[in-house]
């Protein structure tokens, strides 16, 4: 689509909700850039990323290949909390018994473009992937998640799941999200789920009864949302580390 | 203790503000426990949730007085700390958050506001210990998330577990009877009493039957119709309605 010379634009179907200036700014060599990694068979890799930038950033954007091997397993989990657009992609191919988990949230204010780009290919039999993501936004933030599933051929026994929900904690805030499914077996299970919300008025209310402040209450019901997202990291103590980052950049919103 | 005058509110609805509260009057001494007792529709949730400072709820007339203090011009976590408890009609489910947690949150918050320390992990868990045996409840429930997959009775249940751990000094307890079973009804009413039976204290009973009053004796008992209380008399009201219904009574 394309190559390294010549810069993705919005009319592309994978950068749609990308924040135009950055792109039209963009480096193509960066911007064109995969890192790849290889998965040997029977082995685990692990990323985990939290990704903040300061007031003087000018974005951020990520693409990962992965190749994972008969009865791989690839984890990622990652954090977004920066801006003005940042976005993280990754692309992985699963051989026979391989699995994916992947866990992202987003979380950020101002006029904040976050986003994850995610294409699973399920290539041969019996391999598993579960994605979910959490979005939490505010000020005119967006968070996005395009997922794409493609299940080739043959490649009976798939099980993927995807599932992403998004709190828009003010008004102006919004989140974008398109599953796309390409599935050309037929003995397959591809569940995939999508919500976009308001944080719950009358939990909100109940903690307050309970004498919790609104400010105490937000950050209770926006833990619990995002844990999710890290339900199955296999390393507690990242999973709690990826948790106190999240919170911390909601804290520093003063919401 | 608890002071309503001509109190008028209305809630937000689709349709825009409809008003349910018509000028209701009501005053609850420490010491005292009252039962308020009305039709489906008359206004009692409506009444605890405008006490409790619910977002929705407008006050158009009237005052409530709570210890002296204006209630009406705190935020609803402030009503918490000043020692009002509302056990809900329906409790709310709160996936992902802990009981212990939610009511650690809940105590300590409540703690600073009055200027004192917060409790310790320990210290709270052994007070949340003893609540949960006051009410019989397994201490297995405290570590699941708040109310999520309890049953109707359980949640009542859990409302009394809170309501022993934050210690209030006004309970305004919305149908807590509903959905008990009859050893479960018992055990609650005796936790009311110990909880909230002192001279210091007092609470406010809504509630539909009788049962739960020959555990937890009312000084007075209301009739709210309409949005206002339109009889006020001793326990003997709740025996007349039980046999004779709100038409011939009210
Ligand atoms: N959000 C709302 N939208 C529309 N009507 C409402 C709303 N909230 C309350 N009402 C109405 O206000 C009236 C009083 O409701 P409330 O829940 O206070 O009754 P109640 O006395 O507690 O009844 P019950 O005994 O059934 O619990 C009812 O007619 C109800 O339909
Ligand atoms: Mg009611």
């Amino acid at each position: 689509m394309n190559d390294l010379t010549t810069l993705p634009t919005t009319r592309d179907e994978d950068w749609r909700y990308a924040d135009g200036k950055y792109l039209a700014d963009a480096n193509p060599a960066t911007i064109n850039h995969w890192r790849t990694l290889e998965v040997p068979p029977g082995e685990t890799r692990f990323q985990y990323t939290e990704h903040s930038s300061g007031p003087l950033a000018k974005g951020w954007t990520d693409r990962l290949r992965v190749h994972v091997g008969r009865g791989g397993r690839f984890e990622s989990f990652i954090v977004i909390t920066g801006g003005p657009y940042e976005r993280c992609e990754i692309e992985v191919t699963l051989e026979e018994g391989a699995h994916f988990e992947f866990g992202g949230v987003t979380l950020g204010g101002g006029d904040k473009i976050q986003e994850f780009v995610t294409r699973v290919i399920h290539a041969k039999p019996g391999a598993t992937s579960n994605q979910v993501v959490r979005a939490v936004q505010w000020g005119r933030s967006t968070g996005n998640f395009l997922g794409r599933i493609e299940v080739v051929r043959d490649a009976q026994k798939t099980d993927a799941a995807q599932n992403f929900r998004a709190i828009l904690l003010e008004k102006g805030a919004s989140a974008n999200t398109k599953p796309e499914l390409e599935i050309f077996a037929d003995d397959v299970k591809c569940a995939h789920g999508a919500a976009i919300g308001a944080l719950d008025e009358k939990a909100g209310f109940y903690m307050a009864a309970r004498g919790i402040p609104p400010e105490v209450a937000r950050k209770l019901q926006v833990q619990a949302f995002i844990a999710d997202a890290f339900e199955n990291c296999t390393t507690e103590h990242v999973a709690e580390r990826l948790l106190e980052g999240a919170l911390a950049a909601l804290e520093e919103a003063h919401l | 203790m608890l002071k309503i005058e001509n109190l008028h509110a209305e809630v937000a609805t689709a349709d825009g503000p409809k008003p349910i509260l018509n000028g209701l009057t009501l005053e609850v001494a420490a010491g005292e426990i009252h039962a308020i007792m009305g039709p489906n529709g008359a206004g009692k949730s409506t009444l605890a949730h405008t006490l409790g400072g619910r977002p929705g709820y407008e006050i158009t007339e009237g005052s409530v007085t709570f210890d002296g203090q204006d209630l009406l011009e705190l935020e609803p976590h402030e009503r918490a700390a000043a020692g009002l408890f509302l056990g809900f009609q329906y409790p709310v489910e709160i996936p992902g958050v802990s009981n212990v947690q939610f009511l650690r949150e809940a105590a300590n918050a409540q703690r600073k506001v009055r200027g004192q320390d917060p409790l310790s992990g320990g210290e709270f868990l052994k007070l949340a210990k003893e609540k949960a045996a006051l009410l019989r409840m397994d201490m297995d429930m405290l570590k699941r998330p708040v109310n999520v997959g309890f049953s109707g009775g359980e949640k009542k249940r859990n409302e009394m577990v809170q309501m022993g751990i934050l210690d209030p000094k006004f309970a305004i307890l919305d149908e807590t009877d509903s959905g008990l079973d009859i050893d479960a009804l018992r055990i609650v009413g005796d936790g009311i009493n110990a909880i909230m039976r002192s001279p210091d204290k007092a609470v406010l009973l809504i509630t539909h039957y009788q049962r739960l009053l020959d555990y937890v004796k009312p000084d007075k008992v209301h009739i709210l119709a309409g949005g206002r209380i339109v009889k006020t008399g001793g326990p003997e009201l709740a025996h007349q309605l039980e046999e004779e219904g709100y038409e011939a009574v009210a």
